[in-house]
């Protein structure tokens, strides 16, 4: 995907993608083993790449097999993904329809809120050690962030008109929150979990490197030890892969659930 | 109906009220004695352990020598991203061709989480000052290319075609009307790198570093202290701030100069 909108037919695009690739493959391959211009120790080749991708799938390396590793890692993001943002995007809201509520969290959110999500890692090791107990706490305060500020400034970008028109109509109690709040403040919501989600992604990679016994960031951390360039590109490639399909997910349940934004 | 904004007096009451409840929660489940105070540290511990941080060297300097060699690593990467970034987006915006070579692999490089560059990090660096800066980079870079091309590819046609009617060479016509014109993209977009950056670096230290706040942290960890490790969070949050403070007032003056 090219960041201006492509124009050419699909067909032709496919064309030409699947020619840089034979180009950018020959090139690897040239600069790597061909010529050795840039030594194995220090970036694999393509065909080291493949080797290492075949091992870790057929044997399995550092205590599993690849989708095992996948498995693990996309399952706990998940989980705490769904937990962090279905709590946060309901504070979020509350906050954004309440301005007593507002008040009473907004403190404790100005402490919580400048912490990078990287840095509850040492914090999550030392109260719940390595296990996926961690792993769960650093998601969750990566991605309950960005899901409580894009609710709430959801909920206060709303169309005074809309508040108007409801309030005329005499909408309220669950009513109100269904059909004004919430449909109003979807597209925020969604920017909100879009980031809450890219931030679970990139924690949990992270606090799996610092310590964990299968997921995608010990093939990293096992690859780094065992200095085995092939199979640190492979689990790049694979967080990478992984990054870019659950966003396509949400992508996908972001144009079901308002199907009135569709390009 | 969206509520107006209450009275002063009751915001501030509630606030205060939130914050006391918080305080008093974490001061309760503190002294209840169920765990250890090392591990589950009173707020005036966590605020005397950062007092004690600041004279006494912890992890091989005091907490302010770490915050420097921090911010040195940040600066370093921040500024490289932002040194590469903004002429290429503008080339890309510029020239297509460039555009059609950089585009799909930046795209492929985007998805990689910058934490995940750990690994050649350390092959290709070492301990030395090149990994975290490769890892900062690769955090703080996306947002300065997209955001400068964007802002260039909006820059009105008219302007261009008049430029290039009156004779100016590309490179004047890139640095003399494309940039100028994409400079409020630009600086949203450094803005949200330094942000990135600023989360990178800390993630780059747990692993790949001997000093900063993100190693202070981590020798905390290892020591269970609870309290040192929130020191480490409050002083990352802290001047994670200001760095946005910063520069969201470059980003108000630029604004104001250009009068939007």
């Amino acid at each position: 995907m090219s960041l201006a909108t492509p124009k050419t037919s699909l067909p032709a695009r496919l064309g030409t993608a699947l020619l840089a690739l034979a180009v950018v493959v020959a090139l690897w391959h040239g600069l790597t083993a061909g010529f050795g211009i840039i030594s194995p120790a220090r970036f694999p080749a393509p065909a080291e790449v493949l080797a290492a991708l075949q091992q870790i799938t057929v044997e399995g390396y550092s205590n599993a097999r690849w989708h095992e590793h996948v498995l693990r890692s996309v399952i706990l993001v998940t989980m705490g993904f769904l937990v962090a943002s279905s709590i946060g995007v309901a504070l979020g809201l509350a906050m954004g329809a309440s301005r007593a509520v507002e008040a009473f969290v907004n403190p404790i959110f100005l402490v919580l809120r400048p912490i990078p999500p990287l840095a509850w890692i040492p914090l999550a090791i030392v109260w719940l050690g390595l296990g996926d107990a961690a792993k769960m706490m650093v998601i969750f305060f990566a991605a309950f962030v960005p899901s409580v500020i894009n609710s709430y400034t959801g909920v206060r970008q709303i169309d005074r008109p809309l508040f108007e028109a409801a309030a005329v109509l005499g909408i309220r109690g669950a009513r109100y929150w269904r059909e004004v709040l919430i449909p109003g403040a979807l597209p925020s919501i969604f920017t909100g979990l879009r980031l809450s989600l890219q931030a679970s992604w990139t924690t949990l990679v992270a606090a799996e490197l610092v310590g964990a016994v299968a997921g995608l960031g010990q093939i990293l951390n096992q690859g780094a030890q065992d200095i085995f360039p092939a199979m640190i590109l492979v689990g790049m490639l694979s967080v990478a892969l992984c990054g870019w399909l659950m966003t396509l997910g949400l992508g996908w349940i972001e144009r079901r659930v308002m199907p009135w934004r569709a390009p | 109906m969206l509520q107006p904004p209450l009275a002063p007096a009751r915001f501030w009451r509630l606030s205060v009220a939130g914050a006391a409840g918080f305080l008093a929660l974490w001061s309760l489940a503190a002294l209840a004695g169920l765990t250890s105070r090392d591990f589950l540290p009173a707020p005036w511990d966590v605020v005397a352990r950062f007092a004690q941080l600041a004279v006494e060297p912890f992890a091989g300097y005091v907490l302010h020598e770490h915050l420097a060699s921090s911010l040195q690593r940040f600066g370093m990467g921040f500024v490289l991203a932002v040194s590469v970034g903004i002429p290429l987006g503008l080339l890309m915006a510029w020239f297509p061709w460039v555009d059609r070579i950089v585009s799909p692999a930046f795209e492929t490089v985007r998805f990689i989480a910058p934490i995940a560059w750990v690994p050649f990090a350390a092959l290709w660096f070492g301990t030395g000052i090149g990994g975290p800066v490769l890892i900062i980079f690769m955090g703080a870079f996306p947002p300065v290319l997209i955001n400068t091309y964007r802002g260039a590819r909006q820059v009105d046609r008219k302007y261009i075609e008049a430029s290039q009617m009156l004779g100016a060479s590309s490179w004047r016509a890139m640095t003399e009307v494309l940039l100028p014109a994409a400079v409020p993209s630009i600086v949203a977009g450094v803005r949200i790198s330094a942000g990135l950056g600023w989360q990178s670096l800390v993630g780059a230290e747990l692993i790949v570093a001997s000093s900063g706040v993100g190693y202070l942290m981590v020798k905390g960890q290892a020591s269970i202290s609870t309290a040192t490790v929130m020191s480490g969070m409050v002083a990352i949050g802290v001047t994670g701030m200001l760095i946005d403070v910063v520069l969201r007032r470059v980003q108000r003056q630029i604004e104001v100069h250009r009068g939007l």
